[in-house]
């Protein structure tokens, strides 16, 4: 079903990761993803991943979310680390008729595969435990600078957050429509690809429909609440850093050196 | 044997994260075919996560859920056999109209039936009569209609179908007094017409003592008692103490016995209240009131 879409959903928890200033934790999210790509080692992939297994647990959620976020990029793994196998050169390790698997193709895909997982982990981390509000507010904060060259940072953070605010709403949306068509006995599982694609225009006309009238009222909405721009607007809950947010930032530099100095210990070597 | 039948039915949301939530719980229950049921219970108390189940939408958690005696979740069974046996009107079903025209939208679910055209016009002209949408409006656009028409032709389109258990969620939600009784109206004319089985969700208990045959209280994801409207009501302190409210006359009649006077205190319409007083009245040797 659509609802076990788990990417970009926020699970509110009480935990340390949960309590730190969001713009923390974007950079540290950029800083584990330079981690990952710059271990040159599954020595130093492993410390990256350490990195990522303690934030894990110090945010309380259960591991099954995760396996859950790796649903959905299953095809693109497999499909990715097969190309890398068949088609980098090295010692063959060994060969079926025309199909070679040599030693190069397994090392590199292998390490694409973690590092992909290590990246929709790491950002599902963030989402998980930052609400989009905050996450967009803390964009918009760290864009704030280009404001200065008319870049519309505001609205651009604004429409962020309007669309993340309606992703939810829409899949609830869709999902009842399908509910109500399915119990008028349409037919949207079966059938030649374009049966099936007709079968999705009693889905798309309610829904952009319905799109249309939430826009209108969200709009005036905001209209009466004298929303104009970002112009002089205050916020009721502006984002604070303290000492543990430098904590956390200092422990990921660290872990990015320990990452660092690895790999170069190995070239040394 | 009874149309619907559940056996220790649950039905869990998003199970296995965080925001897990038991939104029916453990329901026995036995309809029989031809009843009015009403539903009603308190916001959150299940009674839409209940209803899914009749048609096969949602597939319970654990235990089951038979329909004229096929288990929903049984290999050989096709879901939209039962979804043709069982027909399924959502809470503001306005909002999943989608074709050119009126006619076109009545028609949808019976030609998905896989009917011969003959049969759809007649069943559309049929049923938009019986539902009060006039042969012109047939012909118009359903975005351009009122609101009240919109839901009417949305119930018209589940009604088409001729399903032999009709259950609809909040048929009236939203509307003003005078479409609530219009469109109730009809929902009973239909279950008169055509003898199938009607189940009505609603929050008002008024609504429901009127015209069920049966009452289902939900609580919780719990049943709390299915019987006749006037068992029900003769425990309005225990549907009370849920958050739920007897109709009006019940609970004057309630306040009555309160008072030490001997009345039946299992009232709830207004005719069958005028009817016990002037009983009460003339057996305590006073006039009866006028007939209103
Ligand atoms: N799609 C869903 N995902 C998660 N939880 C849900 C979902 N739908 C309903 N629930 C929860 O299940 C419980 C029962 O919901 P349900 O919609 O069945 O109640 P209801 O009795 O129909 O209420 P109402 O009278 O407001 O329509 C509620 O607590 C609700 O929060
Ligand atoms: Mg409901």
């Amino acid at each position: 079903m659509l609802k076990d879409i788990t990417i970009g959903q926020y699970f509110p928890m009480d935990s340390a990761v949960h309590k730190l200033d969001a713009r923390f934790k974007i950079v540290i999210t950029a800083v584990f993803i330079v981690m990952i790509f710059s271990a040159d080692s599954f020595l130093s992939l492993g410390l990256a991943f350490l990195f990522f297994v303690i934030a894990f647990a110090a945010s309380k959620l259960s591991p099954k979310l995760i396996l859950k976020s790796m649903k959905p990029i299953i095809p693109i793994i497999i499909f990715t680390s097969v190309l890398n196998i068949f088609f980098i050169d090295g010692v063959t390790v060994f060969q079926i008729w025309k199909i070679r698997i040599t030693d190069n193709g397994l090392i590199t895909s292998g390490y694409m595969i973690i590092r992909l997982i290590a990246l929709i982990c790491g950002s599902s981390l963030l989402t998980y435990t930052t609400s989009p509000i905050v996450l967009t507010d803390a964009i918009e904060q760290m864009m704030k600078p280009l404001g200065k060259l008319h870049f519309p940072v505001h609205e651009l953070a604004m429409m962020m957050t309007i669309a993340l605010r309606f992703i939810p709403t829409l899949i609830e949306e869709t999902d009842k429509i399908m509910s109500a068509q399915k119990a008028r006995g349409a037919d949207m599982d079966s059938g030649t690809l374009i049966e099936r694609a007709k079968a999705l225009v009693p889905i798309i006309i309610p829904l952009f429909v319905s799109s249309f009238r939430r826009a209108e009222e969200l709009a005036l909405a905001m209209e009466c609440r004298c929303y104009n721009g970002g112009e002089g607007r205050t916020k009721l809950k502006s984002l604070v850093s303290g000492g543990s947010d430098y904590a956390a930032l200092c422990l990921s530099l660290l872990f990015l050196c320990g990452v660092m100095i690895i790999d170069m210990g190995r070239v040394v070597l | 044997m009874s149309i619907i039948k559940t056996e220790k039915l649950t039905y869990t949301y998003s199970q296995g994260t965080p925001f897990e939530k038991t939104a029916v719980n453990s329901v026995d229950l036995e309809i029989e075919e031809g009843e009015f049921v009403g539903v009603i219970g308190h916001t959150g108390s299940g009674k839409s996560t209940l209803i899914q189940h009749f048609n096969g939408l949602i597939k319970p958690t654990s235990g089951r859920v038979l329909i004229d005696g096929t288990d929903i979740r049984s290999k050989d069974v096709k879901l939209r056999d039962i979804r043709l046996k069982v027909g399924l009107v959502f809470q503001y079903p306005e909002y999943q109209i989608f074709e050119e025209t009126v006619y076109k939208d009545i028609a949808f679910g019976p030609k998905n039936m896989g009917l011969d055209e003959k049969e759809i016009d007649r069943r559309v002209r049929e049923t938009a009569e019986l539902v009060g949408i006039s042969p012109e409006l047939l012909k118009k656009s359903p975005f351009e209609l009122s609101g009240g028409q919109k839901r009417r032709v949305a119930i018209a389109g589940v009604m088409a179908m001729r399903p032999k258990v009709l259950i609809l969620d909040e048929p009236t939600a939203g509307l003003d007094p005078r479409g609530r009784e219009t469109i109730l109206g009809q929902i009973k004319r239909y279950h008169d017409e055509t003898k199938s089985t009607v189940m009505l969700v609603s929050h008002s208990m008024e609504d429901v003592a009127r015209f069920a045959s049966r009452i289902l209280v939900m609580n919780k994801g719990e049943v709390l008692c299915y019987d006749t409207p006037p068992a029900v009501f003769a425990r309005a302190e225990e549907i009370a103490s849920v958050g739920l409210s007897v109709p009006q006359i019940t609970k004057i009649f309630g306040l009555l016995r309160k008072r030490g006077i001997d009345i039946r205190g299992d009232v709830y319409t207004v005719e069958f209240a005028l009817k016990t007083i002037n009983e009460y009245l003339e057996a305590h040797g006073r006039g009866g009131l006028e007939n209103a």
